[in-house]
């Protein structure tokens, strides 16, 4: 039942939260949709923690995609044995991996530290750091156990990446996760957990990535466009 | 020809008293909010002087505005667009606030609550973005006013150090030798403004109607590569909302057809505002030029005559209204920069094509000459000081003509001219016109030059087109009164949008 819950239920429910809000947010809160940077506070602690720790996540993310959605079969059809993808996998996960906490230990450390920084944080960082710390100290944690014989050996593409597969076929084999160990299925909590957060958090800036910036003329030119401005309430509170 | 509208301004700063009144209405009307304590949309420098932000001048620290390829393009100077993406997770050239100042307020609550006692209560100051005591307060916005301090802070002033490292001259701060004036800056709404160029979001724009450029406060995702990029640093990162913001060059005033705040209450009345018709077409290859020295004739280029029928004729097809055309040609703005020739634009070297001009200060020379004994308000003195006094020139001409001290010659030639003609007449003396001819001009243009530097009234100093009647029109069929989100519905018997009567015209 707690695995029916947990791992059939639960992702679906972090990504309707996700979708919802994601939408909700772009139709009532643009205003509220940024970063919303303290580098004007305190510049550089940051330069050195925010690339480490975006370009990190990017090669993370990129790792967990090529892990959960890539079946084992593929690989080893094409002769990648089991020895060489595990070596890959760990190997550059762990400089992405080492990266990103990194980043994200220094980012925490000069919130907590630098005054400005401290005060312009949310409430919803709370919650947010929260969740995005644990997610990543359990991620880097499961795989020190795993690649270190800890969990006896435990074979993650057999066990969470079918069932994440069998999440998009809408028929969840949460039975799968039964077996997985304790510091996996925390990671993937956490992880859920987060997607939900998103579009709530200043999480948010991750679906504004300005790719059209590479592709439209340097000066954009506007009209005063009166019909453009819209009639509906916006979403957050008028000014007094 | 592609024409457009800009609605521009040029400042006389021979009148410029240094008061600071367009500063404070301004920061009263737009920036006296939480997460704008810093900020000053609008501020007064005391030059030379190391300005607001500290520096700014240096953009070989901000790397702001553009700079020509090898191949003759433009290019920004914060590098290419993609190095720019690159650099999202930390801006490199970003000012931290400490670069401006680090804003604050006094404990004032402790001098009308504390017990009585025989000891006088004190307000310390305090920072108002980490609500902690300050120590002792080390800079402000206008830390170097009037040259305050400026034996120590002044020779790091950007174009100080550049006259000492290429004429091999030192500035002076000492009391007797220093020369100062005053410069209020405010957002250029530059013809190819370099913020809107570096807006990886799109959310910063220049309006086709009025060249008004401005930041979509729905759209800026707080990416902070305005803030760099503009060299003029004026465009600045709002710390509570996470969104840029800047001057909005009074928008909502400007389309009733009143003038901006900071004009309408400057004391020195040496703001003017009007209209300028400018080729579109042109703009990018007048940016472009390769040198340095022709980036101000090049924007003159692009400047169109309101009186030419074929300029007119051009306006209308692009649907440019009677009453705007009418606005070019008693422009005010337009007289300065293209008839007489006096004003001038701010660090054109920045290739933005700013559009807020001005006409160079006369009076350092001028009390340099009286403080020797001579006549001040004599043709012949002047010319000759103007001549002699290389060091307010050179400095002039490296904010104003990116260093070609002969247009600051010219310009300060026929400033002194004027005087000297108009002396004249208030003395009941014969009209001089070989005054007026040794610059250019006729006698007659002299003294319409000297009506509208020195004893214009509102209605020639601001001469702004209305936008607002057909749109008012517009605005209340969409957003009709009843409507629960509208802040004057209150009150709809009393609250009206203030048109009508404020509407400045001939």
């Amino acid at each position: 039942m707690t695995d029916l819950l947990l791992w059939g239920v639960l992702p679906y429910v972090s990504i309707a939260l996700l979708v919802a809000g994601t939408v909700w947010r772009a139709r009532y809160d643009q205003f509220g949709w940024t970063s919303h940077s303290t580098q004007l506070h305190e510049s550089r602690l940051l330069r050195i923690g925010s690339p480490l720790f975006h370009l990190g996540m990017l090669f993370v993310v990129l790792g967990h995609v090529v892990g959960l959605l890539i079946p084992q079969s593929w690989t080893d059809a094409i002769g990648v044995s089991d020895h060489t993808y595990h070596l890959i996998a760990v190997g550059t996960g762990a400089v992405a991996g080492a990266a990103a906490a990194a980043g994200i230990g220094l980012l925490v450390y000069r919130r907590l530290k630098v005054p400005a920084v401290r005060r312009a944080t949310l409430r919803s960082d709370h919650l947010m750091y929260t969740f995005l710390l644990g997610a990543i100290v359990l991620g880097l944690l499961a795989t020190i156990l795993n690649s270190t014989g800890a969990t006896g050996g435990y074979n993650y593409r057999e066990g969470i990446s079918p069932w994440f597969r069998s999440l998009f076929t809408l028929s969840p084999d949460y039975a799968l996760m039964a077996g997985a160990p304790l510091a996996f299925k925390l990671h993937i909590l956490f992880g859920f957990t987060l997607f939900a957060l998103i579009p709530y958090s200043r999480l948010v800036h991750m679906f504004s990535a300005p790719v059209k910036y590479v592709f439209r003329p340097y000066v954009v030119y506007r009209s005063r466009g009166l019909d453009k401005i819209p009639a509906q309430r916006r979403g957050w509170e008028n000014t007094r | 020809m592609r024409v457009m509208t800009q609605v521009a301004m040029v400042m006389n700063l021979d009148k410029c008293i240094g008061c600071h009144t367009c500063s404070v209405t301004c920061k009263q009307a737009w920036t006296n909010r939480q997460g704008t304590e810093y900020v000053w949309f609008n501020n007064v420098e005391t030059l030379p002087g190391q300005g607001y932000p500290r520096r700014w001048e240096d953009q070989e620290r901000w790397k702001g505005g553009w700079e020509r390829t090898r191949s003759g393009k433009l290019r920004l100077r914060s590098g290419s667009r993609l190095k720019r993406l690159g650099n999202l997770f930390a801006n490199p050239d970003l000012p931290e606030i400490s670069d401006y100042y680090q804003p604050w307020t006094y404990e004032y609550k402790n001098l009308t609550e504390a017990p009585a006692g025989d000891d006088l209560p004190t307000a310390r100051p305090v920072d108002t973005i980490t609500g902690a005591p300050i120590d002792k307060i080390e800079w402000g916005p206008n830390w170097d006013d009037n040259l305050g301090g400026a034996v120590e802070h002044g020779p790091r002033d950007p174009i100080v150090e550049k006259i000492r490292d290429e004429v091999g001259e030192k500035i002076r701060f000492e009391f007797e030798q220093s020369f100062m004036f005053y410069l209020p800056r405010l957002c250029e709404h530059c013809l190819n403004p370099a913020c809107v160029s570096s807006c990886p979001s799109g959310a910063m724009y220049k309006r086709s109607e009025d060249g008004i450029v401005l930041v979509d406060q729905d759209q800026c995702r707080g990416w902070r590569m305005c803030v760099s990029s503009c060299p003029y640093k004026k465009v600045y990162f709002n710390h509570s909302t996470g969104k840029a913001e800047k001057c909005t060059f009074c928008f909502p005033r400007i389309e009733v057809g009143m003038p901006t705040v900071c004009s309408e209450t400057c004391v020195g009345r040496m703001r003017y505002l009007g209209v300028m018709l400018y080729d579109a077409d042109k703009v990018a290859q007048a940016a472009a030029v390769e040198d340095e020295h022709d980036l101000y004739p090049s924007q003159l280029e692009c400047f169109l005559d309101p009186h030419d029928p074929s300029v007119q004729a051009a306006a209308r097809a692009a649907g440019i209204t009677e009453e705007w055309l009418e606005a070019a040609r008693r422009s005010p703005v337009y007289d300065l920069i293209a008839t007489y020739q006096v004003a001038l634009p701010l660090h054109p070297e920045y290739r933005t094509m700013p559009m807020v001009w001005y006409v160079p200060p006369l009076s350092p020379v001028v009390e340099a000459v009286a403080a020797s004994g001579h006549d001040g308000e004599d043709a012949g003195n002047l010319f000759g000081a103007i001549d002699a006094m290389r060091i307010p020139v050179e400095y002039l001409a490296e904010i104003l003509t990116a260093g070609d001290t002969d247009v600051v010659d010219a310009v300060l030639h026929r400033m002194a001219a004027m005087r000297a003609y108009m002396r004249r007449i208030n003395l009941g003396e014969d009209r001089d016109e070989t005054i007026a001819r040794a610059v250019g001009l006729t006698g007659e243009e002299m003294e319409d030059m000297f009506r509208l530097l020195a004893i214009a009234k509102q209605e020639d100093r601001f001469v702004v087109p209305s936008a607002a009647r057909a749109d008012a029109e517009a605005l209340t069929e969409t957003h009709p009164f009843e409507d629960p989100g509208c802040p004057v519905a209150e009150h709809p018997d009393r609250v009206m949008l203030n048109l009508g009567p404020t509407r400045r015209s001939a």
